[in-house]
């Protein structure tokens, strides 16, 4: 239900702006060419990274589906589920409904807050869509923010696990 | 293999056909913005306050990623401040309004609720931290 929602709501949003370029062109009709030229612009960037983001789609759907990343979580403990958990968040690809079941039932099956946390953090971090960041923000931003986030959402598992361990959660 | 993979493909294009609506949308609205509105318009020039903003922008919106770097890409150009626009993105991947009915029904209420809230509070401290980094680098 929400996929299709989703994918109505770009539509929406497209026929506004079209509608507003409409508007903007009877009023001022010098402002047109620009806007079209400067968005021209930008899609001729975006094109070739486009059919990078379809190859890395293609293989992470291949290999990191909901049901092959299931046997790695949940299945270790100490330093090493922090890795499965920032693993497990990265190469995990589709939208984010897709994975509420799996990780109900692995809460279900005693997996901690902490955990969950910091798997769905790491959900931000999408490999397949790297080389847009790059091209936009170059590699060296692209690196420190991945390592960044990666600490954080490590932090972030650490303080639900605090939390729950208080019996907050 | 072989029975997964032209699956695999139909799934990607879906998914990049189903983002491009949107992201259009959001280039040609960047260029409108471009072409009408003069720089001094977009944000301040108080970082702390460029990066609530960033952080409550990117928490409100929501799509693929791939907008937010089209869009984060293009305000960085026009002079808005890099941690602003680093909240921006980290707040749009990291905090999801519009899934937390989803995620509170499936994980639980008040995991859901913090897990956001902590979400906002750390895409600007991930801005601040990545901008320190990046300048002693």
């Amino acid at each position: 239900m929400k996929k299709t929602e989703k994918s109505y709501v770009g539509w929406y949003f497209l026929v506004i702006v079209i509608v507003l370029y409409v508007i903007i062109g009877l009023l001022k009709i010098e402002v047109l060419l620009p806007s079209l030229r400067f968005s021209f612009k930008i899609i001729k960037n975006i094109v070739p990274v486009f059919v990078v983001i379809f190859a890395l789609l293609v293989a992470f759907d291949l290999f990191a589906s909901p049901y092959s990343v299931r046997k790695y979580l949940g299945k270790s403990s100490g330093f090493r589920r922090w890795l499965i958990a920032i693993g497990g968040g990265i190469i995990s690809t589709g939208p984010i409904y897709m994975w509420y079941p799996l990780l109900k039932e692995l809460k279900k099956q005693g997996i901690q807050y902490g955990f969950i946390a910091t798997f769905l953090y790491n959900r931000a971090i999408k490999l397949p869509l790297i080389p847009m960041m790059i091209v936009y923000f170059g590699l060296k931003y692209t690196l420190v923010l991945a390592m960044v986030m990666i600490t954080i959402s490590v932090i972030q598992g650490i303080i639900f696990e605090k939390i729950e361990g208080g019996g907050f959660l | 293999m072989d029975k997964k993979l032209p699956s695999a493909i139909m799934k990607s294009a879906k998914a990049l056909f189903n983002v491009l609506p949107l992201l259009v949308g959001v280039i040609l609205l960047v260029g409108l913005t471009h072409t009408l509105m003069p720089k001094s318009f977009y944000f301040s020039t108080n970082v702390v306050l460029d990066s609530i903003i960033g952080s409550g922008l990117g928490s409100v919106l929501a799509g693929n990623p791939l907008t937010s770097y089209v869009l984060g890409g293009e305000l960085l150009k026009r002079g808005i401040s890099l941690v602003a626009v680093t909240s921006f993105l980290v707040a749009w991947v990291t905090v999801g309004l519009v899934q937390l009915p989803a995620e509170a029904i499936m994980l639980g209420k008040k995991f859901a609720i913090l897990r956001n809230v902590f979400s906002f509070a750390f895409s600007m401290l991930v801005a601040m931290i990545t901008v320190f980094v990046l300048g002693l680098l």
